[in-house]
């Protein structure tokens, strides 16, 4: 994936001082697969918070239902001025009313454990974010399947995400790097650092984990491997582990934007569509 | 330090509007597209890749797992109907289900008329299963009951026949957290002759050693254990093998079929 101006560096000499060096960075894959990727999770997490409103608790074990002992629970309960929302996080009581377990849609006070604006479809509608969640599913695993196999073949994930010995050992300036919102510049522009490569081999082990305990809620496909239920500890520990998973993407989306605004929104953006990444110069 | 307050501005800006366009682009495009019916049917692919992909890997007839007495739920969940209405039922209820009959018809070589004492008398299977409800709780307990297959055998399924469908006593009015308001209706549900005639696809009458009582769907109620709660109809009394289900109720299989849930809940 090397560049003109990467092997010739008499080029890089004339090129005029403000104009910065372009590399290609983003092969047509990553760049297909990400936005795939990305639009998959979106409606997955919209439709999976749609889906836990029909029953908000999260249980560990085989069984779990109501008249079990939940380790979460997202209520509305009676209060002097209406209904409060309640999230009970074992004994720990929060009233979180406003946002979860009462929220108020168009004006309209709702007793749901997700606010409508969070959820897809808006209203609770198991059915039709059942749909949702299932046909993005099938998106998201061919999607992965494709780039998992292509990232092995290619040694991409060898090459740009696997922390090299160094890498690991850059972690403590790395992380103080980023807690001072330095970013990389010229040649150490040009690859993943250390930090960005652990948080994309861990968002692939979140995602791999999300369709695992995905599949172990599916009776259809416990049949088919029921070591999946010894491996997660039960439907319902599953069931909380694939809870617990996509609050672990919605983590790193979050510090994925603000890193991508940081670190120059525009050319970030930009090089994610056309491949070509403008290094931010030495120094300025 | 300027640097930095407009960094932080930045972020919280990005955060902020990220957030924004979630939630509006979920009220607008999500909402609009979830009406669309266009959009419904290339949505409803996934049901049938499910159905292909699942049939494929379970083409050895695998069974569901099975659990240990130590495992079955101290409470198990009753759901959807819990006490169906009408006098018929009421009697029934009263004199035992003495006179409760469940007929196997339809595209049969000999229809068949059983009481609950003969079905009690039929070859039976007990499995410890898991039940999973559509709305995401599980439970676990004990079933006793008559293969399906084996009374398929003895009423004698004609080739045309693709499905049995399973007539329930009860009137459902919907259920809340399944969303929205939902119109009332007759119970139903429907099953291909493949996974009617899985060995664990039982009509069960006892339920953790005692008959099945009423909230669970007494005197007799389906076990599909590969799939999910809605399939494992209650209170049935007629099982139909038919070419179609078109034509039948909502015509998609099933009371919560024909309320938008897929036909197949093996997922």
């Amino acid at each position: 994936m090397s560049t003109a101006i990467e092997t010739a560096p008499d080029l890089v000499r004339d090129v005029p001082r403000r104009r910065r060096e372009v590399i290609y960075r983003h092969t047509f894959l990553v760049r297909l697969t990400h936005w795939l990727n990305a639009l998959a999770i979106f409606v997955m997490i919209g439709s999976g918070l749609n889906i836990f409103n029909a029953h908000p608790h999260l249980y560990w074990g085989q069984k779990g239902s109501e008249l079990d002992r939940p380790f979460l629970s997202i209520v509305a309960v009676d209060g002097a001025k209406g209904p409060r929302g309640i999230t009970v996080v074992g004994p720990p009581k929060l009233d979180t009313t406003g946002l979860l377990g009462v929220s108020t849609d168009r004006g309209q006070v709702l007793q749901k454990a997700w606010p409508s604006w969070l959820t897809i479809p808006s209203n609770q509608d198991l059915a039709d974010a059942r749909h949702w969640h299932f046909f993005f599913a099938w998106i998201l695993v061919a999607n992965g399947l494709v780039y998992l196999l292509w990232s092995l073949l290619s040694r991409h994930l060898r090459r740009d995400l696997w922390p090299t010995l160094g890498d690991l050992k850059s972690i403590p300036r790395s992380v103080l790097d980023h807690v001072r919102l330095k970013h990389p510049t010229g040649e150490a522009a040009k690859r993943y650092n250390v930090l960005q490569r652990l948080a994309y081999l861990g968002l692939i082990t979140l995602v791999i984990l999300m369709v695992l305990t995905g599949l172990t809620m599916s009776p259809g496909f416990d049949a088919f491997a029921p070591w999946l239920l010894d491996l997660f500890g039960g439907r319902q520990s599953a069931r909380s582990i694939h809870f617990l998973c996509a609050s672990g993407i919605v983590a790193f989306i979050v510090v994925h934007l603000v890193e991508v605004v940081l670190a120059g929104p525009i050319n970030e953006v930009k090089s994610m569509i056309t491949g070509r990444y403008a290094v931010p110069p030495e120094h300025d | 330090m300027t640097l930095f307050t407009r960094r932080t501005a930045l972020i919280a800006g990005a955060a902020g509007s990220g957030l924004a366009l979630s939630g509006c682009s979920k009220i607008l495009f999500g909402d609009k597209l979830t009406a669309s019916s266009d959009f419904q049917h290339v949505l409803a692919h996934a049901e049938s890749w499910t159905l292909a992909s699942q049939r494929f890997l379970l083409s050895g007839g695998a069974l569901a797992r099975e659990y240990r007495p130590a495992d079955i739920s101290p409470r198990f969940k009753p759901n959807g109907t819990l006490y169906p209405t009408g006098e018929d039922y009421e009697d029934a209820v009263n004199e035992d289900f003495v006179t409760w009959r469940l007929l196997v018809d339809g595209m049969v070589n000999r229809p068949l008329s059983l009481s609950i004492a003969q079905i009690r008398a039929l070859p039976s299977r007990t499995q410890i299963t898991r039940h999973d409800c559509v709305e995401g709780w599980s439970a676990i307990g004990q079933w006793t009951g008559v293969p399906v297959g084996l009374l398929l055998k003895a009423a004698g399924v004609l080739p045309q026949a693709k499905y049995a469908i399973f007539h329930c006593a009860d009137n459902l009015e919907g259920e809340p957290a399944k969303g929205g308001e939902q119109a009332p209706g007759q119970y139903y549900e429907s099953l291909d002759l493949v996974d009617a005639n899985h060995p664990q696809t039982i009509i069960a009458h006892s339920m953790n050693g005692r008959p099945l009582d009423v909230s669970h769907g007494a005197p007799l109620r389906l076990r599909v254990e590969r799939q999910l709660g809605y399939k494992h109809a209650k209170y049935v009394q007629r099982i139909q093998l038919t070419d179609r289900l078109s034509g039948l109720y909502g015509g998609k299989g099933g009371y919560w079929e024909d309320r938008g849930y897929e036909w197949y809940a093996g997922i």
